[in-house]
């Protein structure tokens, strides 16, 4: 599937040489269903290309670089290349045949590597996964251009059966893609979401769902912690709720204790871990609360006034602000306030009376947008608003697309999507338009993404 | 009094018979019975005992209807009480992302809650407010919320003390209708009223 998408978009990047402003591209699914995932805005040149080199077949080595693969495609900062066959490696090694070719050598790495061939494809960077004396798995990072490895990245698992075996190949990817773009990427990173009640995580590439909380149990609002270790979340009991904090390793989870009676709900916690920010319903309306989680105490109302409901906050990443939705002005829209609850302004600007209602602020992880959905048209949408000059932009127009939550790297977004007839969470890279489906699973809702997740989370 | 009379008619008979002739007497005949004054005495005897067993039988069958009567008393009791009880539970709907109170069929709801309110001092209720699908998740838990206050609202302006209504809200969380069109999501915009103590025994309001 890489490789033909690949070729369809080293074929257009050919045609439409012509550079355009670099900008945020719309939704594109109807494009990708039809073999073809370029925005419109979207210049092919920018991204530079990669080649995954095929290899000898070994259930490690073929996991790896199935895997490998898979994230440097889903990380949406390259164009993706394979070699014209279906054996990458014997075809590659027949149209070399030329035994002097000066460009061309077995690497360091054991592989074969024909720079030119992979230059004339469009490759700027060649990845193969390799098994060097020391280590059960390592990929090699070629410079096609400068004829050279640049890195041979070890893939720190000793076989397939090793639990931590995927996110070990996700750091991996996203190592070598901080070595190729600059930046890393976002594969050792999972998204939490509710489904029939249940919490479930899934890895950034979909693989591997698994439910965290059990059968019977209605949990609501599940958001990562940033230690990458804890969720938080909120348990419904007829009609009240009460939020906790549990441990994604041991499965331990300790309640909130200020949350106990009431229904509290939409709880997001502060960049430093210290922090939990939520809303309950109270007698005059959802208002706002802050906890303190270190000391435990502390328990201050954010939001104030009968008339108006306060909920879904979110912390800019240096803490001191939250973005939250208030009905204050009649709709519910996009407001902020510093940290303790003081300058409360608009944040979102709207018409009053034109502009939809907007919901579920996620400020992105540089700090620079905050996504959300907004009605348009009965349905919602996702926007991002640029924090500087407070103005938005639609992303998507397919079905209805709620609750945005940003990727680690900062140019995905995961949201959930009716534009397959039910609710499911997918996921958009900004700069390309390109959209995927992360879960399979009806209903699917709530999503919320995981920071980077550190060498300790292997389970 | 009719025994009396056929035993003073009897001896009559008697007399008489002695006072006929003048030898001496023969001796008195050994009294036969007479067959008529038997019957009639064993007819005397036959309603007497048939007025006894009617009296029986009425007083059996005025405790059976006492018996009766008291159950049926509690069981109207109990009637009433799920009458009431099922008036109290009656929801009331909104209008899709709306709060407010729709005037005609749900202010009639209310204020027929309001009645039995009155009239069951003991009562207290908590109202529970819910969404459709189509509303933002957590949202739906504030306008839940919203719709719970919205008819606490109504009752408490009319004045039932507060503290005998609680709220709720489980958003969208808890539909009645899993279908996914109007039809299902109209039925889903609710408050739902559930009895939370003095359930017991419910009064009618006066008038209804």
């Amino acid at each position: 599937m890489t490789s033909r998408y690949g070729s369809v978009t080293l074929a257009l990047a050919v045609l439409s040489g012509a550079a355009a402003a670099r900008g945020w591209a719309q939704d594109t699914t109807h494009a990708l269903e039809q073999g073809v995932r370029v925005g419109i805005t979207y210049t092919p040149g920018v991204r530079p290309g990669m080649l995954l080199l095929g290899g000898p077949s070994q259930a490690l080595l073929d996991s790896v670089r199935t895997i490998v693969g898979r994230d440097l495609d889903y990380s949406d900062r390259f164009e993706m290349i394979s070699l014209p066959g279906t054996d990458s490696l014997t075809l590659g090694i027949t149209a070399l045949a030329a035994p002097a070719a000066p460009t061309s050598h077995t690497t360091e790495a054991g592989a074969f590597i024909n720079y030119p061939l992979y230059e004339a494809l469009g490759a700027d960077y060649t990845v193969s996964v390799v098994q060097p004396p020391a280590a059960a798995a390592a990929v090699a990072v070629y410079d096609v251009k400068g004829r050279a490895l640049l890195k041979l990245v070890p893939v720190a698992v000793t076989g397939v059966s090793d639990p931590g075996f995927r996110m070990a190949v996700h750091r991996a990817s996203d190592e070598i893609i901080r070595i190729a773009a600059g930046t890393p990427g976002m594969a050792a990173s999972r998204v939490l979401y509710l489904q029939g009640g249940r919490i479930y995580r899934v890895d950034a590439d979909g693989a591997d769902p698994v439910p965290l909380t059990p059968v019977g149990a209605k949990m609501f609002s599940p958001a990562w912690m940033p230690d990458d270790q804890h969720m938080v979340y909120t348990q419904l009991r007829q009609g009240l709720g009460a939020i906790y904090v549990q441990d994604l390793t041991t499965g331990r989870r300790d309640i909130v204790p200020p949350t106990g009676e009431l229904l509290n709900y939409a709880a997001a916690v502060s960049p430093d871990g210290r922090t939990l920010a939520f809303a309950r319903n109270t007698d005059e309306g959802a208002h706002l609360y802050s906890y303190n989680l270190g000391e435990h105490c502390c328990l201050q109302r954010l939001t104030t006034g009968r008339f108006s409901d306060n909920l879904s906050p979110t912390f800019s990443p240096d803490g001191r602000r939250i973005a939250f939705v208030s009905t204050r002005a009649g709709s519910p829209q996009i407001y902020v306030m510093s940290a303790d609850g003081t300058d409360q302004q608009l944040f979102a600007p709207f018409d009053y009376g034109v502009t939809g209602s907007s919901y579920a602020p996620d400020w992105s992880p540089d700090g620079l947008h905050v996504a959300f959905h907004r009605e348009v048209a009965g349905a919602y949408q996702v926007f991002v608003m640029d924090v500087a000059s407070r103005t938005v932009r639609q992303l998507t127009s397919e079905g209805s697309n709620e609750d945005p939550t940003w990727a680690p790297d900062g140019r995905h977004l995961a949201f959930a999507s009716t534009r397959t007839g039910v609710r499911q969470i997918w996921v958009m890279d900004l700069d390309t338009g390109r959209v995927r489906q992360l879960t399979r699973q009806e209903g699917a809702r709530l999503p919320s993404w995981s920071p980077r997740l550190g060498d300790t989370t292997n389970h | 009094m009719r025994r009396t009379l056929a035993i003073a008619l009897g001896a009559a008979v008697v007399v008489l018979a002695a006072a006929c002739g003048g030898s001496p007497p023969p001796p008195p005949p050994a009294p036969q019975p007479n067959a008529d004054s038997l019957a009639r005495v064993r007819d005397s005897l036959a309603r007497e005992q048939a007025r006894q067993d009617s009296i029986r039988r009425a007083q059996e069958e005025a405790a059976q209807r006492a018996a009766q009567a008291r159950a049926d008393s509690l069981a109207a009791v109990a009637r009433t009480t799920d009458e009431v009880k099922s008036m109290v539970g009656t929801m009331i709907h909104f209008d899709f992302d709306k709060s407010n109170i729709r005037p005609g069929e749900d202010t009639q709801t209310l204020d027929q809650k309001f009645a039995i309110l009155q009239a069951n001092p003991g009562l207290s209720v908590e109202i529970v407010g819910n969404c459709d699908e189509r509303g933002s998740d957590e949202y739906n838990m504030a306008l839940g919320n919203r719709r719970a206050l919205a008819a606490k609202q109504y009752l408490v302006s009319r004045g039932i003390s507060a503290d005998r209504i609680s709220t709720k809200s489980m958003g969208e969380e808890n539909p009645i209708n899993p279908a996914h069109d109007e039809d299902a999501w109209a039925q889903n915009r609710r408050d739902e009223f559930n009895v939370t103590a003095g359930g017991d025994v419910l009064m009618k309001p006066p008038g209804m």
